[in-house]
């Protein structure tokens, strides 16, 4: 009989199997056979497979571990190379269709971090391509995309119009013959957000890459958006993406280098209005990566906190949320606090009357029984 | 130690409990189940299957279990979840077992690249392998499981298996699912044969599961060599012919019968293109499979001397 303790010490067997191995990697090598087993599980079900692999591709250990766990590891990392070259390949053949154009295209996240020789792209699954365009410029773009070999996928009308009038990106455009997906974003959040969203400031502020057309997010956009994405998306299943908080912990090591990044980063994020997500962000990456803050900044953030007892519960959530749990013996209180912060991210993104509306329709396929639309190809990244 | 020591009572404990270790060729699988009626069928089916050592790696996790949700009151089903995730829509309960098998198969087709799958049956006669790399529907299954009733051995009748580092077929020797009509052609080819229940009405029409000889499985960790590339095709009334065909057509065919010859690259290439090279390459169709298997050893034959 499994009680609640051993469930327990199970899971925080397994959470701190995975933060050690992204935070002592060298200490990976004195794993046991069954230590790995529960490791290779929890890793590829938080996506971290091929960044355990590439750190110890980088010291020479993958020798040193049990041939079973290194196969594995070995088999994330050729399905991390081969998405780096297909999204490499897909944004030369955006610009190829795009030819003419003088649109800058504003590279988000995964191809932002790969294009840019970023720390994040190391070791991570890219699933498809996010551009961040001017609103404007969308329909053209997309009519010039679907000219040359994409097409717009099926989807229902509730969800076409749920993209178009109310988020912050249009359906996505699939290839023809690659299958890659482009998702166009004219904001980083939905319409309706209650943060603010407003695009100008973040297009003013992109830097551009060795092709001019091409741009990333300046380096605090580039966290913000990184925060803002990790707090606001997401799917109750899933929880929140423990992947994308190792995102920002390596952007913000990454950027410290830079003189006055930190004091950009804070001034930044209360011109934006984001500073409860960078003080949550911050927060959660000192506690689970160690992700060196200045002490200044923690200070200059402490008001962005939210009142005590609302603190103390997302102190409960938050991690519930982002850790996976133990395979064999997920624990009904990680559901729900994933639930809750499911519900609060759309609660952040939708006022009221248009959330109940949009989660009742959710909930009504859910009684139905018509189960969610099941991307083959999505699918098969998740098992890397 | 195989699956066919333990008593019944102990497969059925094990899979109710931490787990039925079993190995396939190069992959331990940990099977959990609490349905009664699948115990059963795998304490028979997997009789000679190894179990894995106590401290081995075990590479995945599988398990049947009943869906959540209000559906689960109405109707009998039972869901496929690996790492507790369920990547299918739930089966009805009867279907267990396919459902069990094909999931083991997503498992080894979504998750191995660190070999080269192509997507073909392999048998092997004195350290040679000769492949069957062919698109569904085309016999593969039926022939395969013909040629290792008649003296060949299985590797694998689904997945070929090459390893990188030298280009050696690894075996995989599971079950083999017969569809439809080819169960009654391999019952009427071999009365002997050991065949599982037949499942109607799955998602493949009716599947009953064929147990290759113990010879095959016993011998699971012997590789083999690439030496022919025969492309079959089963076709009512057809008379027997075997061609040789064009290496570049042959590399052709091999890579687009694969299920990771894109994501292995430059690997991928290599690997096809000494494969093809080593290989004689055929394509065989026939309606009489006593013929082809004649035909096929004595191809095999020739190419002793």
């Amino acid at each position: 009989m499994l009680t609640r303790a051993s469930v327990d010490s199970a899971t925080r067997r397994a959470q701190q199997l995975l933060l050690d191995a992204i935070n002592q990697p060298a200490d990976l090598i004195r794993l046991s056979v069954a230590d790995w087993e529960l490791l290779v599980r929890v890793g590829r079900r938080a996506r971290l497979l091929g960044r355990i692999e590439a750190d110890l591709a980088q010291r020479g250990l993958l020798h040193a571990i049990p041939t079973g766990a290194a196969q594995h590891l070995q088999a994330a990392r050729q399905v991390i190379t081969h998405r780096q070259t297909l999204i490499t390949w897909e944004v030369n053949r955006i610009l190829w269709a795009l030819a003419g154009s003088a649109t800058p295209l504003i590279l988000l996240k995964g191809s932002g971090y790969l294009l840019a020789r970023l720390p994040p792209a190391r070791g991570r699954v890219f699933a498809d391509v996010d551009l961040l365009v001017p609103e404007e410029k969308i329909g053209e773009i997309e009519e010039q995309l679907v000219g040359h070999g994409w097409f717009k996928t099926e989807i229902d009308p509730y969800d076409d119009r749920y993209y178009r009038v109310w988020m912050h990106e249009i359906p996505p455009l699939r290839h023809s013959e690659r299958g890659t997906e482009i998702d166009l974003h004219h904001r980083l959040l939905p319409r309706t957000s209650r943060l603010p969203s407003s695009p100008e400031p973040l297009l003013a502020a992109a830097q551009p890459l060795a092709d001019p057309r091409l741009h990333v997010l300046s380096p605090p956009d580039m966290v913000l958006h990184a925060l803002v994405h990790l707090f606001l998306e997401g799917d109750p299943d899933e929880g929140l993406r423990l992947r994308d908080l190792l995102d920002v912990h390596d952007l913000l090591c990454h950027f410290a280098q830079q003189t006055d990044f930190w004091a950009d980063l804070v001034a930044r994020a209360g011109a934006l209005g984001f500073r409860r997500p960078l003080f949550y962000g911050l927060r959660y990456a000192q506690r689970l990566f160690a992700t060196p803050v200045p002490t200044s900044v923690v200070q200059q953030l402490a008001p962005a906190a939210p009142p005590r007892p609302l603190l103390a519960l997302m102190d409960r959530l938050i991690p519930l949320a982002l850790l996976p749990e133990h395979p064999d013996r997920p624990r009904g209180r990680a559901t729900l606090a994933r639930w809750l912060i499911y519900i609060r991210a759309h609660w952040l993104r939708m006022p009221p009357g248009l959330l109940t509306r949009h989660l009742s329709h959710k909930a009504w396929l859910r009684l139905r029984g018509v189960r969610k639309r099941v991307d083959l190809a999505q699918l098969d990244l998740r098992q890397q | 130690m195989i699956i066919g020591d333990l008593a019944r009572q102990d497969v059925a404990q094990r899979l109710a409990g931490d787990g039925l270790g079993i190995r396939f060729g190069p992959f331990n699988i940990r099977i959990r189940s609490e349905l009664a009626s699948f115990a059963a069928l795998a304490h028979q089916l997997y009789a000679p299957y190894p179990i894995p050592g106590e401290a081995s790696f075990n590479d995945f996790h599988v398990r049947l279990a009943r869906p959540r949700g209000l559906r689960r009151w109405w109707r009998q089903q039972v869901c496929f979840a690996v790492d507790g995730q369920s990547p299918f829509a739930p089966y009805t309960v009867e279907h267990a077992f396919p459902a069990l098998e094909w999931g083991i198969n997503w498992c080894v087709a979504t998750r191995s690249h660190h070999l080269l799958m192509l997507h073909s049956a392999v048998v092997e006669r004195q350290g040679k392998a000769m492949l069957f790399p062919a698109w569904p529907g085309h016999g593969k299954s039926t022939l395969c499981t013909a040629l290792i009733h008649s003296g060949w051995r299985l590797l694998s009748d689904e997945f070929g298996l090459v390893h990188p580092a030298d280009g050696s077929v690894l075996p995989i020797p599971r079950l083999i699912p017969l569809k439809n009509e080819s169960i009654d052609v391999i019952r009427r080819f071999r009365s002997d044969a050991v065949i599982g229940p037949a499942f109607y009405g799955t998602r493949k029409g009716t599947v009953a599961h064929v147990r290759p000889p113990l010879d095959s499985i016993r011998r699971a960790d012997e590789p083999a060599r690439p030496r022919w590339l025969v492309f079959p095709r089963w076709l009512a009334g057809a008379a027997l012919s075997l061609t040789r065909m064009p290496k570049s057509q042959a590399f052709l065919m091999v890579a687009t019968n694969s299920f990771n010859y894109e994501v292995l690259d430059a690997t991928a290439f290599s690997l096809v293109a000494d494969m093809v090279d080593a290989c004689n390459c055929y394509s065989l169709c026939y309606s009489n499979l006593d013929e082809a298997i004649r035909v096929l050893g004595e191809l095999a034959d020739a190419d002793q001397g």
